[in-house]
């Protein structure tokens, strides 16, 4: 199992931008995960964060809440998910989502099932440090990586402690907003990057409106990755047709990694 | 699920700030202002001033004779529905919306059920010259559609919320949404005594301003404190404001949720009574769920008590034993709403008639006991759905 830190030293040494994708857990149709994972990460993701459907997903834009709602119509149970997680070895996965699901039978327990079935770490959406103590315990116990997201609005002495609590690398989020394709300008990430790295070295990684190479490039010229979610969720949710689109989705995959290489 | 870390807002293990990073400064920020107009004799004065003068409080207690003499109990009801815009939601409105204009805010968002938080919120808005928006699932704004117009013609942009179940719980997603796009300009004015902390605390202060008024009335008038005290509860807060002033009197507090359809059929919205601890809208509370932790649908006639969550501090007083939490069907609350009107001219809001629900119930409180109703808000919004219902056309 590739580990975050790894996968970030190693991206460190030949100078290349991480590329990070998004994908929901369900949505394509939870058999197809391993196929997808096995995809992104041969074509070149160097991380893969799973996401966990929840039904009120409240940080997330109109594509990633009905990508949700369509895994959970097909019944899609974080049981489910941990399982068709198991025996991927090609890139570290992070499991992201919101607190309830995760913690639902107790977080002691989800961190050692998240463990198990092979995540590297977490990212979710509704947590904070502030309310994150047991969290972080029960996460250092099972070995997995507790990754908080930092805001453009927070204060140096949140930034100090979303830094603080952080391990794998730090998910700075580009704009005040919810997550989905699109975005204007790069200044307030650029900002918060700059942020981030005066207060610590772990990884700083760019997430919410990263959709193309073109933004991929922008990013990992001042980040050490750049995060795409809503972009991708779309294609597979058009173009993946039980794995008929695996080309094409292989393909973009590559023009994106491509575009992180600096 | 067990372990929540002890932090800032606790009520016993709930409550808390389950939120994106983006709005926890915008959350220390409200707190922060709010401790400081609350210790401010200038803001306190303009608060009262514009409850006198503008939503026409006190408002008064009634005696239920005629409800008394049915029930053979002693009933009195505090009236929130005699507020300026017909419930208690204005109590809230006036106050989250002074704190805005404080803070430099010039544009408001609110989410609502009913609709009536969402009125309020739109005609303080109108009185303090603030930018309104409301957001209001699609399912409420037909049921509730009178309040819609209303909300439009105080000039609030209502905003029809087709996610989800299309009702409360979605509403307050899109109105989240909102608030984390827009936090540097926009302050969110949620309606009820949920979400994140600083809302459950600084939603009870502003809302406990009714079992200040109703205790010193009562107490006034009858020399002696009621046995029982009787609110509904969605998210709670005309619950929790009216139930506050009471928690250390040797008082029986009783909560009413919506049966729905009947507990044991699923379709209810009454979480104390039938769900369990977990994580909804910022704040760790009984709410309703499935085994994987997935938000189940509510149901209830009354569309500001169709919520899975409910406010944080009504879970700890479930736990403590100091409020009774049950609920009222559908079928009960409609009867009440038929009873309250024949015998006492009161039309009441769907929402407030499940709190009149068990003094009709046989073998419910002790006979003769002095009990103290809160009519939360008026029926005007329910005439329509209640017509049909009741069959009141011919
Ligand atoms: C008249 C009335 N009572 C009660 C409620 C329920 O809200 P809460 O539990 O916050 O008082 C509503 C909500 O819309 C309402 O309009």
């Amino acid at each position: 199992m590739r580990q975050l830190g790894e996968v970030f030293g190693r991206l460190r040494e030949k100078r290349e931008g991480a590329l990070v994708l998004f994908v929901t857990a369900g949505d394509p149709p939870l058999a197809q995960l391993p196929a997808i994972l096995e995809t992104l990460a041969t074509s070149g993701a160097d991380v893969i964060e799973v996401g966990l459907p929840f039904s009120d997903p409240i940080a997330d834009g109109p594509v990633i809440q009905a990508s949700s709602q369509r895994a959970l119509d097909r019944g899609t149970k974080t049981a489910d998910v941990l399982a068709a997680l198991r025996g991927f070895d090609l890139a570290p996965v992070v499991l992201m989502g919101y607190t309830n699901p995760m913690a639902r039978r107790g977080l002691g327990r989800f961190a050692l099932d998240a463990a198990g079935a092979g995540a590297a770490g977490t990212i979710v959406c509704d947590l904070t440090p502030d309310d994150a103590g047991d969290w972080r315990e029960a996460s250092r116990e099972a070995g997995l990586d507790t990754v908080f997201l930092a805001a453009p609005t927070s204060t140096d002495e949140r930034l100090d402690r979303v830094c603080e609590a952080s391990t794998g690398f730090v998910y700075a989020v580009s704009r005040t907003g919810v997550t989905g394709a699109g975005h204007e300008a790069w200044d307030e990430a650029r900002t918060l990057v700059g942020r981030i790295r005066a207060r610590t070295d772990l990884p700083v990684c760019v997430g919410f409106g990263v959709s193309g190479p073109a933004d991929v490039r922008e990013v990992c010229s001042f980040a050490d990755g750049a995060i795409i979610g809503s972009r991708l969720v779309t294609l597979l949710a058009d173009r993946w047709r039980g794995g008929e689109g695996r080309e094409e989705v292989a393909a973009w995959v590559r023009e994106a990694k491509a575009a992180a290489r600096r | 699920m067990a372990a929540v870390s002890p932090s800032l807002g606790r009520f016993g293990p709930y409550g808390g700030r389950y939120v994106p990073e983006t709005l926890v400064p915008a959350l220390d920020e409200f707190e922060s202002s709010f401790r400081r107009a609350w210790a401010d004799p200038g803001f306190q004065a303009e608060f009262e001033g514009l409850l006198r003068d503008y939503v026409g409080r006190p408002t008064p207690l009634t005696e239920a004779r005629r409800i008394s003499e049915r029930t053979g109990l002693q009933v009195t009801v505090k009236r929130e529905d005699l507020n300026h815009t017909g419930a208690h939601k204005i109590n809230n409105a006036l106050g989250q919306c002074l704190l805005a204009k404080r803070m430099g805010k010039s544009r408001i968002i609110a989410e609502t059920g009913a609709g009536q938080h969402g009125v309020a919120t739109a005609t303080v808005c109108a009185l303090l010259g603030l930018e309104c928006e409301v957001y209001m699932g699609e399912e409420d704004c037909s049921r509730q559609e009178l309040n819609v117009f209303r909300m439009r013609l105080l000039g609030a942009r209502v905003i029809p919320v087709s996610s989800g179940t299309r009702t409360l719980k979605d509403a307050l997603n899109e109105a989240m949404r909102d608030w984390v796009t827009n936090v540097r300009t926009t302050h969110y004015v949620i309606g009820t005594a949920a979400g994140p902390h600083p809302y459950p605390e600084i939603v009870r202060e502003f809302q406990s301003v009714i079992g200040r008024e109703a205790r010193a009335q009562y107490l006034e008038r009858h020399g002696r404190l009621p046995d029982v005290g009787i609110a509904c509860v969605g998210g709670g807060s005309n619950a929790i404001g009216f139930f506050h002033a009471f928690l250390n009197d040797p008082m029986d507090l009783i909560g009413i949720e919506a049966g729905g359809l009947g507990i044991p059929s699923g379709h209810h919205a009454a979480p104390l009574t039938a769900g369990s601890p977990g994580v909804l809208h910022g704040s760790y509370s009984y709410m309703m769920q499935d085994e994987d932790g997935q938000v189940l649908p509510t149901h209830s006639v009354s569309a500001g008590l169709d919520y899975p969550g409910v406010g944080a501090e009504h879970s700890y007083l479930k736990d403590s034993g100091r409020v009774t939490y049950r609920s009222a069907s559908d079928d009960e609350a409609l009867r009440a709403f038929q009873e309250v009107a024949q015998l006492e001219g009161l039309i009441a809001a769907f929402e407030s008639a499940h709190a009149f629900v068990p003094l009709f119930e046989r073998g419910g409180l002790s006979p003769g006991a002095r009990v103290l109703v809160n009519l939360s808000g008026r029926g005007d919004k329910d005439m329509e759905r209640a017509s049909t219902l009741l069959g009141l056309q011919s």
